[in-house]
This record gives C-alpha cells, sequence and structure tokens, in this order.
C-alpha cells in the first residue's frame, strides 16, 4: 500500500483528535465566532488553488484556477476579516470614563 | 524534469528536497498557529488574539505557496495573472461582506463562506484531475488520487450548492418552511447510485475527467435537494453539519494534491462543525438524519396539539411591567430570534442598565438554539455591548429561574414551553429554559402566533405569566420609558 497515503489519513485522524479536544473547551458564547474562524482556517484551500494554477497549461486550467482563487480569495480574507470584527465586541472596553469626566464640573 | 506524476506539489519528484522540505515545514509552523488559534479561543478575552494567530499562520502558508511554485517554475504568465486578478478580486468581494454584514446576517455570511470553501475545494480535484487525465502515457490514476477526488467533488459540491440554497433561505430570497421536492428523495436516491457508478467507472481505470464532472453536476443537485426541504428552525444544525462538510472536502482536496496543510485544516474544521452539529442537534433533541429527511411541521406530531394551553391568558400593558421590573431583585432576559428580527438588542441593553443601575440584577438566559446559527445571540448582545459574563448559557441559568422575580421572554417561543417536559407533543424532550419556574414570567410578543413547532406555548396560559403584546423593539422602549417616570431616574 501506497506509504504517503497511510502518513496523510494518519495526520488527518491526529488532527481530527485535536479538534475535537481544542475545539471542545470553546464556551457557548463564542460558538459564533468558532464556526467564521473554521470557516477562516479552511480558506487555506486557496493553496490548492495556488498549486493548481501552477500546472495549468489551457484555458480549462486557468478557468478553473481563476474560480477557485476567487473562492479561496473570498473565504480567507472575508473570513478572518469578519471573525475579527466579532471577536472585537467581545473584549472589554474601558469603562465610560467620559461620564464621570463631564460631571466634575457641575457637581462643584 | 519529468511531468509532475502524482501530485502536484510533487514533493517526491522535484529534483530539490531541501526546499521543498523547508516549505512542508513551514505549512507545519502554518497549520500550528491554527491550532493554537483555536485554543486561544477558549476565552472571549484572548480569543481576538487566536484569530489573528490563525490569520498570520494563513499568511505564512501562502506567502511560502508563492514561494514554492516560484521556485518549481512550471506556472506560467497566465497562470500568475488568475491568481493575481482572482485573488484580488475574491478578497475584495470577502473584505466587502465582511465589513458591511450585519451581525444579524452573519449566519448567511457563513453559509456562503462555506460554500465558496467548499466549491474552491471541488474545484481543486476538478482541475487536478482533467490535468491528470491529460497526461496520456499515465496509464491510470492512482487509486489513492481518484479516490479522494470523487469525495473531495462530492462533499465540496453538496457544500457549494447546499449552503448557497441555506444563505437563500436565511436571506429570505428562498421560503424558510420546508419545501418538499415531489420526489426528491428518490431522484436523490437516484443521482447516488449515479454518482457511485461514475465512481466505479473512474476505479476501473478510465481516466474520464467527463465523468468527474457528471459526478460534480449529480452532486450540485443533491446539495439543492437536501437542504430545500429544511426548515428555518434547523437552519443551526444545518449551517454546522454544512461547514463540517466543507472541512472533510478541504481535507480531500489536501489528500487530493498531497497537502499536509489542507490535510490538518480540513480535518480541525471536520471537527469543530461536526462538535457544533452535534451541540445543536442536541439542543432540540433532534437526530440529524431526521432533520435532514425533513423539518419541523412536516412530521405527523402535528396534530398531537398539547391539551388547554389555548386557555386565558392576561394581557399587561408597559407601566405594569415596569412597576415589575422596577421593583424585582432578579430579572432575568430570555432573548429569542425575534429580538433580534426586530433589531431590539440595543434597546433591551438600554432596559437592562436602566435596571441596574437602580440595583436589580440582571442576566440573559440563552438557548443554544437561540438564533440563526450556533451562538448567534451571544454575537447579537456583545454587538450591543451586553458584557458577555451577563450572558448564562441554559445549563448556568436554569438553576436561577426559582430565584428570579421577573423572567422577561423577548421574541423566544418554543425554547421557554413546558410542555416539552411531557411526552407526545412536537417539542417533547427538546431541553428548555425554565421560566416558568421564575415568581413571574413576562412575554414580549406581537401575536399569539405559534412557533416553529407549530403548537401553542402553555408558558402563555400559566397565571404567574402576563403578555404584552407589542413589537420587541417598540415594546422594550415603551417599558423603558415607562420605568423611568416611574422611578424618576434621568
Amino acid at each position: 500500500m501506497d506509504t504517503s497515503l497511510i502518513t496523510d489519513v494518519t495526520i488527518f485522524v491526529l488532527s481530527l483528535l485535536v479538534g475535537f479536544e481544542v475545539i471542545s473547551k470553546v464556551p457557548q458564547t463564542l460558538h459564533t465566532p468558532l464556526m467564521s474562524a473554521a470557516n477562516s482556517i479552511h480558506g487555506v484551500v486557496i493553496v490548492g488553488a495556488f498549486l493548481i494554477a501552477s500546472t495549468a497549461h489551457d484555458a480549462v486550467g486557468y478557468v478553473l484556477a481563476f474560480i477557485a482563487a476567487v473562492f479561496a480569495g473570498m473565504n480567507v480574507v472575508g473570513g478572518y476579516t469578519v471573525t475579527d470584527r466579532m471577536l472585537q465586541m467581545f473584549q472589554h472596553r474601558p469603562a465610560p470614563a467620559p461620564k464621570d469626566a463631564s460631571t466634575d464640573g457641575s457637581h462643584s | 524534469m519529468a511531468p509532475l506524476t502524482a501530485s502536484v506539489l510533487g514533493n517526491l519528484v522535484s529534483p530539490s528536497y531541501a526546499f521543498d522540505d523547508a516549505i512542508t515545514l513551514i505549512l507545519l509552523l502554518a497549520a500550528t498557529c491554527f491550532v493554537l488559534g483555536l485554543h486561544l479561543m477558549n476565552a472571549p478575552p484572548t480569543a481576538d488574539t487566536g484569530n489573528r494567530l490563525s490569520a498570520l499562520g494563513m499568511t505564512v502558508a501562502v506567502a511560502s505557496t508563492i514561494a514554492l511554485i516560484a521556485h518549481d517554475g512550471t506556472i506560467t504568465t497566465t497562470g500568475w495573472l488568475m491568481l493575481a486578478v482572482g485573488g484580488v478580486l475574491g478578497s475584495g468581494i470577502g473584505l466587502y461582506l465582511a465589513r458591511s454584514v450585519e451581525m444579524t446576517a452573519m449566519p448567511q455570511l457563513v453559509s456562503l463562506f462555506n460554500a465558496v470553501g467548499g466549491g474552491a475545494a471541488a474545484l481543486v480535484a476538478i482541475a487536478d484531475f482533467v490535468r491528470l487525465a491529460g497526461i496520456t502515457h499515465e496509464p491510470t490514476i492512482a487509486a489513492r488520487i481518484s479516490v479522494t477526488s470523487v469525495l473531495d467533488v462530492v462533499i465540496g459540491a453538496v457544500t457549494l450548492s447546499g449552503s448557497i440554497v441555506a444563505a437563500g433561505k436565511l436571506q429570505g430570497m428562498i421560503s424558510s418552511n420546508p419545501v418538499v421536492i415531489p420526489g426528491g428523495r428518490y431522484l436523490n436516491v437516484v443521482l447516488g447510485l449515479g454518482v457511485c457508478a461514475g465512481t466505479g467507472y473512474i476505479l476501473s481505470g478510465a481516466n474520464s475527467d467527463l465523468t468527474l464532472i457528471g459526478i460534480a453536476i449529480a452532486s450540485l443537485v443533491m446539495g439543492v435537494i437536501m437542504v430545500m426541504p429544511i426548515g428555518g428552525a434547523d437552519m443551526p444544525v444545518v449551517i454546522s453539519l454544512l461547514n463540517a462538510f466543507t472541512g472533510t472536502a478541504v481535507a480531500m482536496a489536501g489528500f487530493v494534491i498531497n497537502s499536509l496543510g489542507l490535510i490538518i485544516a480540513g480535518a480541525l474544521v471536520g471537527a469543530s462543525g461536526s462538535i457544533l452539529t452535534k451541540l445543536m442537534a442536541d439542543a432540540m433533541n433532534r437526530s440529524i438524519l431526521n432533520i435532514v429527511a425533513g423539518g419541523f411541521g412536516t412530521g405527523d406530531t402535528a396534530s398531537v396539539i398539547g391539551a388547554g394551553a389555548t386557555g386565558q391568558v392576561r394581557s399587561v400593558g408597559a407601566d405594569d411591567v415596569a412597576i415589575q421590573l422596577a421593583y424585582a431583585q432578579k430579572v432575568i432576559i430570555v432573548p429569542g430570534y425575534g429580538l433580534a428580527a426586530a433589531h431590539a438588542q440595543h434597546s433591551v441593553k438600554e432596559l437592562a442598565d436602566l435596571l441596574e443601575k437602580r440595583g436589580v440584577e440582571v442576566s440573559y438566559a440563552i438557548h443554544p438554539v437561540a438564533g440563526r446559527m450556533p451562538g448567534h445571540m451571544n454575537v447579537l448582545l456583545a454587538e450591543a455591548e451586553v458584557p458577555y459574563q451577563e450572558l448564562k448559557t441554559m445549563e448556568e441559568i436554569n438553576p436561577e429561574f426559582p430565584r428570579a422575580d421577573v423572567a422577561l421572554v423577548i421574541g423566544a417561543n418554543d425554547v421557554t414551553n413546558p410542555a416539552a417536559r411531557r411526552p407526545g407533543n412536537a417539542v417533547s424532550g427538546m431541553p428548555i429554559l425554565d421560566v416558568d419556574k421564575a415568581k413571574s414570567i413576562i412575554v414580549i410578543k406581537r401575536s399569539m402566533g405559534h412557533g416553529y413547532a407549530g403548537i401553542d406555548n402553555e408558558l402563555y396560559a400559566d397565571p404567574k405569566t402576563g403578555m404584552f403584546f407589542a413589537d420587541a423593539q417598540v415594546g422594550l422602549r415603551a417599558i423603558t420609558a415607562a420605568v423611568k417616570t416611574l422611578v424618576g431616574v434621568d
């Protein structure tokens, strides 16, 4: 049997296990950003788009590579951007300090 | 250099092992970033660092791939051009969507990214297969390539069309009701058999790229037939499931082109999607098979409507609600999708702030399927700057309901129905929020309309329950105004 297939399957299964272990610890609060982050990670398929472009030498190959590049580019850039946008909402904002400052003078 | 025989990466046939090994190690570094990034998402304060680490890994992966193909030198100028134009165009669209999307529309966007991810993975396999089939002196394509190619194409194409249908349903462009396609199930069986036959033909040694394209088209149709009959309430499960599919498709693409980065990343996403699918299905007490086979209301349980639930309901006004809330010690807010649909997140936060200023303890009870995707309600409330510490899961909040003076239910329905504790109805066995155990219950709702399950909510007929018939946004503003008048908070 093909040794590289065995290696690939081994890595696949181990990665699945790592994934289950790591992701089961993510709290429910963050499940939407988690899914969005996972979405961005599968954007790594852009690497595949690059590789098929590197071997394309005819119109069919070029068209396929082009569409794959559009899809994957959208996936990667959009995914990371929107995940970051969501996660910023979960960051602690500084307490509304300006309010205190404005009342300083008026109460004296 | 010989034409790349087995894989595009062609690690083993490339003249320079050292360079390729270095690239493989760099991809391992990227994969490490992905895992650590996901690990950092186990708590809200570190989650954004995690995502940025993951993005860094992605940048490294892309940069090293560019270095690899430039070093290989097989890419043509047109190839570069396709990548550059396609990549920039795709990134631009992605960036625009990510920046402009409203948080309520997040499930559609995630679905769309699932679709393009799955589609790109399928295209990778198709392109590689077409190329291999075109190499005439290659007698047969190795089984490990053709089997994974078919799997990649099937899963990727089902995800592509299925996710687009799901996004269309979420966006309201396609009816969110279960749309039963006449004979759809039979057609799916026929298509499935066709895919199997095509796979057999390819495995028999026919380098037929047309067969693979036929399989892709059949899979696209299967994706549509699969998602069309699924109703809006099941969307959290469907999105999670399609997310797992995309991950698997990407991993299969990794097998096809022998790229460890794709295999690892795909497996991580597959794991994430599977966990979320399981959590969502459990939260609705439904099996995944049951959901894919047909949505709520299409089953035969709809006729067994709970008895006596249509009894008298007590209607209350904004002033009554304001008095109850203002003099409560502990208030639990139960938000449902109706809250988000009315864009009332900010109004609820304003009311909560007002109550907290008076020393009322406010927390939010979030059912796992509140919203249209896993954790959706949390994001909607986080957008309105509700501190995430106040967002409680079902397990955390249920023991607290008996201590709550008021449970304020806004736009949530089936997940609060006590009928779920009894067998024999459409929501039986579904884990619910124990809202009925609170000392007093206020429900803000536009009408006595049913939830997705299509049955009466017995909570509404509870003597402790006051129904405030209003749009969530309008109702909350009225209550807030009434509280202000009542207690004279400026």
